[in-house]
């Protein structure tokens, strides 16, 4: 098995499926010449050419518009928003037209969005955002935001090959700061499973993203010097949401923590808590605890960027409050 | 598509060219210094992120900087300008203070915005300068809402919006296009033409080349301006205010310049996307060495003015960074200060 980054496994995924389908075709600015401005589709212009490596326009919704009406047809198509915060130009387009169409006409629209997403680069305001619980209230979409290179390459092609909408979540720092083991061979990983990270008997973090490998860390930590056994979740997809492995690991443990970059009011978390809370309150031993971004927009000076996102340290804290219930 | 070239006049019609313009010779000499200290301080900018101490994004204007510059020094003190994410020229030419631009750029709680926004947020409300914003396209609507404002509120106010020829690709910027020339508007949209949209050629990224003509579509009055000389771009400008502070019309120029350095700091002067001969072919309209030469020329400029004047700016510049340096981060309970009012 090759060692590769987390982007060099969305790359590989994205190569495969393309070499797999030819119905499948990448739209977005700057990806084909210029290679991305990540560089996740350097090289995919000259092998796979112009019709299906297309560079767009600068504008948002007309590139997540085009993509729903190609795949209206048949085409696959995935589209890169350049940064996860300018889809918020092409809004409409995803939750009125992309997400509905099924629903409507049982259409089925085989596009994926991805979405650069993420702080803790200094992008300040309009270039960290975590926008994954916008589209999460809307029925009709399905999420993805891998953490590792293993998922990142087995999510990517589940998505392609998905008949709905798929908005996959990449995040920015993990593209050349995580390395893992990423199969040769043809593999996927199915949406609506979530992944149990790391086992543990005494507390649950239920986590994706970035925010997986700091609650790998804590947990780490918290085995070492306090004993406690923590369990890691990773969803990996976000909707679907896996709601047996959640609700199997608070009955196992009695305790939850849910982390997320996200800013808390109104994230993702809050589900994850009214899931348990609803089914599995019976089996809690304390109360639900949330971490995530704090209510604010993305700062940029660096010192309050660390202030502002979650980080192991929080992590530690968050779940030594709970065993001490 | 017609390139911003210089008009070859003679030496004589040169140095009548901003008499005609009612510009008096410390006038222009000051267009020619505030286009050298926009120089210097992104190129000291440029440094200081390769130090790191200077994170996240930042986009450099240099080679553009007669089209801020002539543009702006057309407006009154009561007008606004908007700008978009490679902001720091528009900023220093408004007049805001070079030191709370570069505490910005260092995230420092003197930063003109606090430290919360960085490269591609410079805001001074005092000014008239209505930000610098990061999703492209996205601030072009705003300017019809404070030429709204002035019209609304009987102020003679103009308002001035500059963004890139990629961001007149959005919809947004034909939305407001209409708008403005439907409800008869005092705002002028400066396109900056400097033909790439970060790595994509505006032949690439665009139907129609001339960025102006977009504008017929409203019946909108439009006009390309060579962007490598300030005197023109004053002069058009100039125009178009005047006639938006009289009569509420609005007006599209494009202006024609180029982008000497990369898209971003992490991307390559050339390479993908150009050939070091076009950047090279291109310098040789850079705006502050023609212009100083012209002036060099039409005498009213001597070459020992241009070595102090060298010297007060990078004076200037390096108190601007000694100020960044020595300035506090900002404090974590800030964070809350101004979500709500
Ligand atoms: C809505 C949105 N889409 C994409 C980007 C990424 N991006 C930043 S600048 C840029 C190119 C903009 O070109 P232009 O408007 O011509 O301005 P210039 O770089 O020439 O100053 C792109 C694609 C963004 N910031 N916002």
């Amino acid at each position: 098995m090759a060692v590769v980054t987390y982007i060099e496994a969305i790359t590989k995924g994205l190569w495969e499926e393309m070499e797999r389908d030819s119905s499948v075709f990448l739209l977005g600015e700057d990806i084909g010449e210029y290679g991305g401005a990540f560089k996740a589709t350097k090289g995919f212009l000259n092998h796979f050419g112009s019709d299906r490596v297309i560079d767009t326009v600068l504008a948002e919704s007309a590139i997540l518009g085009a993509a729903t009406g190609a795949a209206l047809v048949g085409m696959k198509p995935v589209a890169e928003i350049q940064f996860a915060d300018f889809v918020t130009s092409g809004f409409n387009q995803l939750v009125n037209n992309s997400a509905t169409m099924h629903y409507r006409w049982n259409i089925p629209v085989p596009m994926v969005v991805r979405l650069p997403s993420g702080a803790g680069i200094h992008g300040g305001p309009f270039h960290s955002r975590n926008p994954e619980a916008w589209f999460f209230h809307q029925p009709g979409l399905k999420l993805v935001a891998p953490s590792t290179p293993y998922d990142a390459k087995g999510l990517i092609k589940s998505a392609i090959r998905d008949p709905n909408p798929v908005l996959y979540f990449e995040h920015k720092r993990l593209y050349r700061h995580i390395k893992g083991e990423v199969p040769e061979d043809d593999y996927t990983v199915e949406i609506g499973k979530g992944d149990i990270k790391r086992e543990g008997n005494d507390i649950s973090v239920v986590t994706y993203g970035a925010t997986v490998h700091q609650a790998l860390e804590a947990a780490e930590l918290l085995e070492k010097e306090d004993g406690v056994s923590v369990e890691v979740l990773d969803l990996r997809s976000l909707m679907p949401l896996d709601k047996d492995l959640i609700l199997d690991s608070v009955r196992k443990t009695g305790k939850l923590l849910i982390a997320h970059e996200d800013n808390i009011t109104g994230g993702i978390g809050g589900e994850v808590a009214a899931l348990v809370a609803e089914f599995a309150f019976e089996n809690l031993d304390a109360p639900i605890k949330r971490i995530g971004a704090i209510d604010t927009p993305t700062p940029y000076s660096p010192t309050l960027e660390e202030f502002f996102l979650p980080n192991k340290n929080k992590i530690v804290a968050a779940l030594r409050a709970l065993a001490a219930f | 598509m017609a390139t911003a070239t210089l008009k070859k006049e003679s030496k004589e019609e040169k140095s009548h060219r901003w008499k005609e313009l009612g510009l008096s010779n410390a006038k222009v000499i000051d267009l020619y210094r505030q286009m050298l200290l926009i120089r210097r301080f992104e190129e000291r900018s440029a440094q200081e992120y390769g130090k790191s101490k200077i994170g996240g994004f930042c986009h450099l204007y240099i080679g553009q900087e007669a089209v801020g510059v002539g543009a702006i020094a057309a407006l009154r003190d009561d007008d606004y300008i908007f700008s978009a994410y490679r902001d720091h020229g528009h900023a220093l030419a408004r007049g805001m203070d070079p030191k709370g631009i570069m505490a910005e750029l260092f995230g420092k709680f003197t930063g003109c915005s606090k430290g919360m926004g960085g490269s591609m947020h410079m805001f001074d409300a005092s000014r008239g300068f209505m930000g610098g914003y990061g999703i492209v396209g996205g601030h072009v609507p705003l300017a019809s809402g404070t030429a709204f404002g002035s019209k609304y509120l009987g102020k003679d106010s103009v308002t001035v919006c500059f963004f890139g020829e990629a961001a007149a690709n959005q919809g947004v910027f034909h939305e407001t296009l209409n708008l403005a020339a439907l409800w008869k508007l005092p705002v002028v949209f400066i396109c900056e033409n400097n033909r790439f949209g970060m790595g994509t050629a505006v032949e690439r990224s665009t139907a129609v080349w001339d960025i102006y003509h977009k504008a017929s579509a409203y019946d909108m009055t439009r006009q390309w301006i060579d962007g490598m000389d300030v005197l023109e771009m004053y002069r058009v400008v100039k125009q178009a205010v005047d006639r938006a502070r009289k009569s509420n019309e609005p007006t599209m120029l494009e202006a024609r310049t180029y982008r000497f350095r990369g898209h971003s700091m992490s991307d390559p002067i050339h390479g993908h996307y150009r050939t070091k001969e076009e950047v090279e072919e291109q310098k040789r309209s850079d705006p502050i060495l023609v212009f100083g030469h012209e002036l060099l020329e039409a005498g009213i400029l001597a070459q020992k003015t241009i070595d102090e004047m060298e010297l007060e700016i990078k004076r200037i510049v390096a108190e601007s960074v000694e100020f960044a340096e020595r300035s506090p981060e900002p404090p974590a309970d800030f964070l809350y200060e101004n979500v709500y009012v």
